[in-house]
């Protein structure tokens, strides 16, 4: 295995309603910032990847468009994956373990404000017999935090502490969305929107993209003095029909944890893609995190959900953990699918 | 043949999702200028190109474009098509002519209907003209303009198309 290093990231900030930058333009601000503070030259990069779904935008092909952004001329090496940007950095990371680039830039984006997303999202399922009986997200989630307050010893409150720690820690993260102080009491007397979840359990809806730079070990001693290295990584999936998993754990997260090595005594920092309160709860059992561990001090998704970045943005917030020096070996996660359908894991760690 | 063992040929999931649009600050500026019977583009600090409509960047050179320049309603027919094909989205009397124009101004040729003008009489390098609806049906759409025609000038010599041919 080749050493592979992040080297550089850039978020928008993220906001309900992007009304002044279209996609393309949200996608050359990050790639461009990410790109310049890499300190490799723009033409220099070896390998392009997107995560988008053309789904958010509402139009076939929205992806191809998004290259506008690259300045792709003269022709670069680009590639798309119909997944959160975590996974577009997987392939770049793919592609310098195999020798076929140095670097790579990772880019992940979406406008949910334009669509319904619960309903859009809707159509990640079954077409013939699932997706036709309308379950929209915010249901699929609300069925999978039931039986997880029905079948282990978790609870509800448990599920507002999180809510609350996740607001308030986004008052330090200068592109959340949805931050502030909050009392448990407080949100725990608010009616269920779809029960057992209240508004506080679900995620905001967002606009905004995130782009990351990595590059081979060879490559990031040259251009970048503080390179976080990447430990492990591996992403794992479980069967698309919900009602085939124990939705009140994710063995796919564990498995990827095993897979890249993620020792939780080790992490002083974990970065967890939950876009939902319990499932943050389903993760930190599945990973086996304890008190040294700190969880999302960005926010998290409940803080702020790019819907395709929300993931690549759990990379960047646990490299800038690294990179202030509140860490030295951070985890990575991020999510897709309904009910923590599929699972991806890196560890992070400082030179 | 048994009732399970019927072959089921087709289901319908009707599926239906509403989206709303916004057009964000760079596309608003070109909309509310095309209302008022005006065309803009803008010109990228790097390559100098000026792109008409424009998104806000350069796609050569992926940096934003600032500079906001006026394009002229008239340009050169770069390439054509002469349409024969029914299509259920189009409705147009056959044949029609799809060019793409290159408008005085700007450097990139966008695709336009032409009319008044025979199939046959078609070719790269005639000049062209917008056609516009009458100013009181004008909104922030691309349609104030119905089509393109010839404007009877010479043409524009093929050789001096230069990349776009």
């Amino acid at each position: 295995m080749r050493n592979v290093a992040i080297l550089s990231w850039a978020q928008t900030p993220f906001k309900r309603r992007e009304i002044e930058l279209s996609e393309v333009q949200m996608v050359m601000s990050v790639c461009s910032e990410a790109v310049r503070e890499s300190g490799i030259p723009k033409h220099e990069i070896g390998f392009t990847c997107s995560g988008s779904s053309d789904y958010i935008a509402g139009q076939p092909f929205a992806f191809v468009g998004a290259v506008d952004a690259l300045g792709a001329w003269p022709p670069i090496m680009e590639s798309h994956v119909e997944m959160d940007g975590a996974w577009a950095l997987y392939e770049g990371w793919l592609k310098i373990q195999m020798g076929y680039a140095e670097s790579a830039l990772a880019f992940g984006f979406g406008r949910s404000s334009m669509g319904t997303l619960p309903e859009t999202l809707n159509l990640q399922l079954d077409p013939y017999t699932l997706a036709p009986l309308g379950i929209d997200s915010i249901s699929l989630a609300a069925l999978q935090a039931r039986a997880l307050l029905e079948g282990t010893d978790h609870s509800e409150r448990e599920m507002a502490e999180i809510a609350v720690r996740s607001r308030r820690d986004a008052l330090d993260n200068p592109v959340a969305q949805l931050k502030g102080e909050f009392e448990v009491e407080k949100l725990l007397a608010e009616p269920t929107l779809v029960s057992p979840l209240r508004k506080h359990d679900c995620p905001p809806i967002t606009d905004g993209a995130v782009a990351a730079v990595i590059a081979s070990e060879e490559l990031a001693r040259k251009v970048c003095e503080k390179p976080i290295w990447i430990r492990g990584m591996d992403h794992r999936i479980e069967p698309h029909q919900p009602g085939f998993r124990d939705l009140t754990r994710s063995p796919s997260t564990q498995l990827a944890a095993e897979k890249a090595g993620a020792d939780p005594s080790s992490l002083d920092v974990a970065e967890l893609h939950a876009p939902f309160t319990h499932q943050e709860l389903i993760l930190r059992d599945a990973l086996g995190l304890g008190a040294n561990t700190r969880i999302n001090p960005s926010g998290g998704a409940l803080a702020a959900n790019p819907m395709m970045a929300a993931g690549l943005a759990r990379i960047a917030e646990a490299s800038q953990q690294i990179r202030s020096g509140h860490a030295r070996r951070a985890l990575a996660h991020a999510t897709q699918g309904h009910c923590l359908q599929q699972n991806f894991v890196c560890v992070l760690e400082g030179d | 043949m048994s009732e399970e063992k019927q072959p089921v040929k087709s289901i319908t999931t009707p599926t239906r999702l509403v989206y709303q649009w916004a057009a964000t600050g760079t596309q608003a500026a070109f909309l509310n200028r095309i209302a008022r019977g005006e065309l803009i583009g803008q010109r990228c600090p790097e390559c100098r190109n000026v792109y008409c409509p424009h998104s806000g960047n350069c796609p050569r050179c992926g940096v934003a474009t600032t500079e906001t320049v006026d394009v002229q309603d008239r340009g050169t027919i770069i390439t054509f098509c002469i349409v024969r094909v029914p299509s259920e989205n189009i409705d147009l009397k056959l044949p029609y002519c799809a060019a793409n124009i290159l408008l005085d101004g700007s450097d990139m040729p966008f695709t336009a209907l032409l009319d008044e003008c025979e199939p046959a009489d078609v070719r790269a390098g005639m000049r062209v003209e917008a056609v516009w609806r009458p100013k009181e049906e004008w909104s922030n759409t691309f349609e104030n303009i119905r089509y393109f025609r010839p404007t009877g000038e010479p043409d524009v010599p093929v050789e001096k198309l230069g990349a776009w041919v």
